[in-house]
């Protein structure tokens, strides 16, 4: 899980663009929306497409992500539950 | 100066029919356009339904009465289409009479053709008649090629504010009469179906995968359409002696400056637009006999609108319906097509129906008009139009005297 | 009708973000692409909002802020812009992936960006400004419109101060696009400092940002009164231009022995800078003559580029000498008119005064 957790932050900093960020400076159960990273919903559906694309795992309601994308922990927990 | 915008013309070209008469047989026999995509290749056709305008590419060009050998974009063609229509309709025997300006709305311009041919324009190996196309992406192109075909040149020009562009093209008209600028202004806007946009709003995951269904609880997204829809302007001078459909006796323009793609929770942005059109006018919203509703059929559209409409009526909300399950969701160029709509509800007393709708939205005090209503009185109709970027406009349609 | 610029922004391929200068140093491109010198973000655009902006974007909200700065106003009564382009590099990166990918793992960054409002809708966003709100996506017309919607804005009294502004990007690939149709010259590289003397045909790419308060009162700010803008489509020929040109002076009560400066859009291709050079040395022959897309290169709003040098010449009554052509003749500058054309069917002519 945890090298899941690393590779995870590695790639939502290359999908959202976060430059300035390292994989260090993301808190696995800090709130990724909101507060925490400050991500928005445009953020969320590029999200979708990162597990889609990665993963193979696809998210029909967008209204799913709000659970899923919690922190970078439960979204590991949900990949690994619903890894193909 | 003209105080009064007067409309004398209409023309339309969408999925429920290739001109103002077809169009309005489809509303009252409550036959929807939407359906399986047919002109643009995608891989997403089985999950997208859509109101395409049902001729070919070359079937338009016969249409327009020009040369298949022309070069030129569907979003040209739907435009010039509609622009003849409403110019013929308007009794215009010769364009050069008054100062006669153009202005079009259109949100993609030539993207159907860019994206076909996109890896040959890079491709310096690769040359071809197709090579012309390059310089139709640009939105202004498709205006230039109506204006030209039309013969109008003393004023072009072309907006592009997403889904509330059209509106923007009829407010900017209306005040070009208003200021003396020009007599006589065709006005709308004109949008192709295509793959650019069929994905884009793929990712933001606002398309319904059935019929859409505007202010229904269960709505679960929009339907793209595509077509074309003009109205002639013309001042007290230009239209004295001819028949005049109605008048445009309000208009506003507001930003709901409150995130990139959705509107807000409350619609303020849709409420300012609508607060203005009703000072432009001189008119209450208990004026209002029929709201033609933007009405998309996603979940944050018809909540925010449905919202700023409660506000600014006072629960007190007149028949309202979106016109989008009929004809999909023609992007820049629906406030044009709605535009005629809301004329063509005050010229036969008429409420045209909002189809698919069978769940009421408990955060609004009203349910649409879900069945043909005739027989009431229409003066004044409110027609809304509200885009990305936070783009909403408001227009209002009345009898003239 | 009559407008001050109150406040001034731009962004181009010229050391012009600082407004106090008036391009005391000429940057001399050696390319058949003028990109913009960009200037640092950080200032005006918190990273989590810049991560997934173009440049375009960033370019137009920098300048848009400048100028808001310059004018001392917070909150605009309107924002008006003008693109031909729009988001061009996000047009092309939503459409290459759709085509690479085969429609499918898009994202939609690329896409909500690729909107030609995006720029105007996106400084509203961050001024939280709900007023007004426009773009006029029309070739060599576009920021003109935006400049008459302005006026007429004004005039109506529906505001005081008016965000208006210009901007198109032009990227590589597009570059290459537009080479093909014969826009830009076929010399691979071109002094642009030359482009004056070319013979050849096609010009050199340019692209900008520039944004103007237009004010409806004059301010101790004001750089210059704007008192028209004239749209001239597909004349049939030079005499049509001249006698619009005659018209549009009339009614501002002017002949053209009072224009004091005209700039020329003069822009190195052969088959068009005759144009200019008829007008030039009929209705003109008196003035002082200026050209300016050898510092901005070519590009639809370029105009706005031309109304920044106009305001800065009425302000500091000087005229560069790389923007001249031939001697300056004017002692006091009163009125400066700009003659532009984006290729030869949308012509477009400023007037502008000394305030």
């Amino acid at each position: 899980m945890d090298a899941l957790i690393e590779q995870l932050k590695g790639e939502i900093i290359k999908q959202l663009n976060l430059e300035d960020l390292k994989p260090a400076d993301i808190d696995s159960d800090a709130a990724l929306f909101g507060g925490g990273l400050g991500l928005d919903s445009i953020d969320a559906l590029e999200l979708i497409v990162l597990l889609e694309k990665n993963y193979g795992i696809k998210v029909s309601n967008p209204a799913d992500g709000k659970k899923i994308f919690q922190s970078v922990r439960t979204m590991a927990e949900y990949i690994s539950a619903n890894k193909k | 100066m003209s105080s009064k915008v007067y409309i004398t013309g209409m023309g339309m070209i969408s999925a429920i029919g290739n001109n103002v008469a077809e169009s309005f047989h489809s509303l009252e026999t409550m036959q929807s356009g939407i359906g399986e995509l047919k002109y643009v290749r995608s891989r997403h056709k089985p999950l997208v339904p859509v109101g395409e305008v049902k001729k070919s590419t070359e079937e338009l060009m016969e249409m327009a009465g020009l040369n298949p050998d022309n070069l030129t974009t569907r979003t040209s063609l739907l435009g010039l289409i509609a622009a003849q229509e409403a110019v013929k309709s308007a009794g215009i025997k010769d364009i050069k009479e008054y100062r006669t300006g153009i202005i079009s709305a259109t949100s993609v311009g030539g993207m159907d053709m860019t994206e076909n041919h996109w890896l040959d324009y890079l491709n310096e190996e690769k040359s071809g008649p197709w090579l012309k196309y390059i310089e139709t992406h640009e939105c202004g192109d498709s205006t230039e090629f109506i204006a030209d075909n039309l013969g109008i040149k003393d004023f072009l020009s072309t907006i592009s504010t997403a889904c509330s562009s059209a509106a923007n093209a009829i407010m900017f008209g209306a005040r070009l009469i208003k200021h003396g600028k020009l007599d006589r202004v065709i006005v709308g806007g004109t949008d192709a179906m295509s793959r650019f946009t069929i994905n884009g709003f793929m990712t933001l995951m606002i398309l319904d995968s059935e019929n859409c269904k505007p202010f229904d609880s269960q709505r679960r997204g929009l339907n793209l359409g595509e077509g074309a829809g003009y109205i002639v302007l013309e001042s007290e001078k230009a239209a004295k002696g001819k028949v005049i459909h109605a008048e445009l006796s309000g208009y506003g323009n507001s930003n709901d400056a409150y995130h990139q793609t959705a509107s807000s929770p409350d619609g303020a942005g849709a409420f300012m637009a609508m607060e203005k059109a009703f000072k432009i006018s001189g008119l209450k919203p208990s004026d209002i006999d029929y709201i033609n509703a933007h009405g998309t059929g996603t979940e944050i559209n018809d909540l925010s609108e449905g919202t700023a409409i409660d506000r600014i009526f006072e629960k007190n909300v007149p028949s309202i319906s979106s016109t989008k399950a009929y004809t999909g969701h023609t992007l820049a160029a629906c406030a044009g097509i709605e535009a005629i709509f809301s004329i063509l509800a005050i010229k036969h007393n008429i409420v045209f129906p909002n189809l698919n709708y069978k769940h009421p939205m408990t955060a609004l005090s009203f349910k649409p008009t879900t069945t043909l209503e005739r027989g009431k009185k229409i003066d004044h109709v409110l027609s809304n139009s509200f885009g990305f970027g936070g783009n909403t406009s408001a227009l209002i349609f009345s009898r003239h005297h | 009708m009559e407008a001050y610029i109150n406040g001034i922004g731009i962004v181009s391929p010229q050391k012009t973000f600082d407004t106090s200068d008036f391009l005391s140093e000429i940057v001399e491109h050696n390319s058949k692409l003028l990109n913009a010198i960009e200037p640092s973000y950080k200032e005006f655009l918190d990273p989590n909002l810049a991560r997934r902006m173009a440049r375009v974007i960033k370019m137009s909200i920098a300048a848009s802020f400048v100028c808001l700065r310059d004018a001392k106003i917070e909150k605009p009564d309107a924002i008006i812009t003008g693109t031909a382009l729009g988001c061009l590099q996000d047009t092309e990166k939503f459409l290459l992936s759709i085509i690479e990918n085969d429609e499918q793992f898009l994202t939609p960054t690329s896409f909500i960006q690729s909107t030609h409002n995006t720029v105007s809708a996106q400084i509203a966003l961050q001024l939280k400004c709900m007023n007004y709100n426009f773009t006029y996506v029309h070739k060599g017309f576009s920021f003109e419109s935006a400049l008459l919607d302005s006026m007429m804005t004004l005039e109506e009294g529906e505001a005081k101060n008016i965000l208006v502004g210009g901007h198109d990007e032009m990227t590589e690939k597009h570059h290459r696009v537009y080479n093909r149709i014969g826009y830009w010259k076929k010399d691979s590289a071109v002094d642009t400092m030359q482009l004056i003397h070319s013979k050849t045909p096609g010009s050199v790419g340019g692209e900008g940002a520039a944004f103007f308060i237009l004010g409806n009162e004059k301010t101790e700010k004001s750089y210059a009164k704007l008192q028209g803008v004239e749209m001239i489509y597909k004349p049939e020929n030079t005499k049509e231009v001249e006698t619009k040109i005659i018209t549009f002076l009339d009614s501002k009560g002017l002949q053209a022995n009072d224009i004091d400066v005209v700039l020329y859009g003069i822009n190195g291709d052969v088959r068009f800078d005759q144009l200019y050079y008829e007008i030039k040395n009929t209705l003109f022959k008196n003035s002082t003559s200026g050209y300016f897309k050898h510092l901005c290169g070519e590009y639809q709003t370029s105009g706005s580029f031309a109304m920044w040098l106009a305001a800065k010449i009425l302000q500091t009554q000087t005229i560069p000498n790389a923007v001249l052509i031939g001697e300056n003749k004017s002692k006091e500058i009163k009125n400066v008119l700009i003659y532009n054309t984006f290729i030869d069917s949308d012509q477009s002519v400023y007037l502008l005064s000394k305030c």
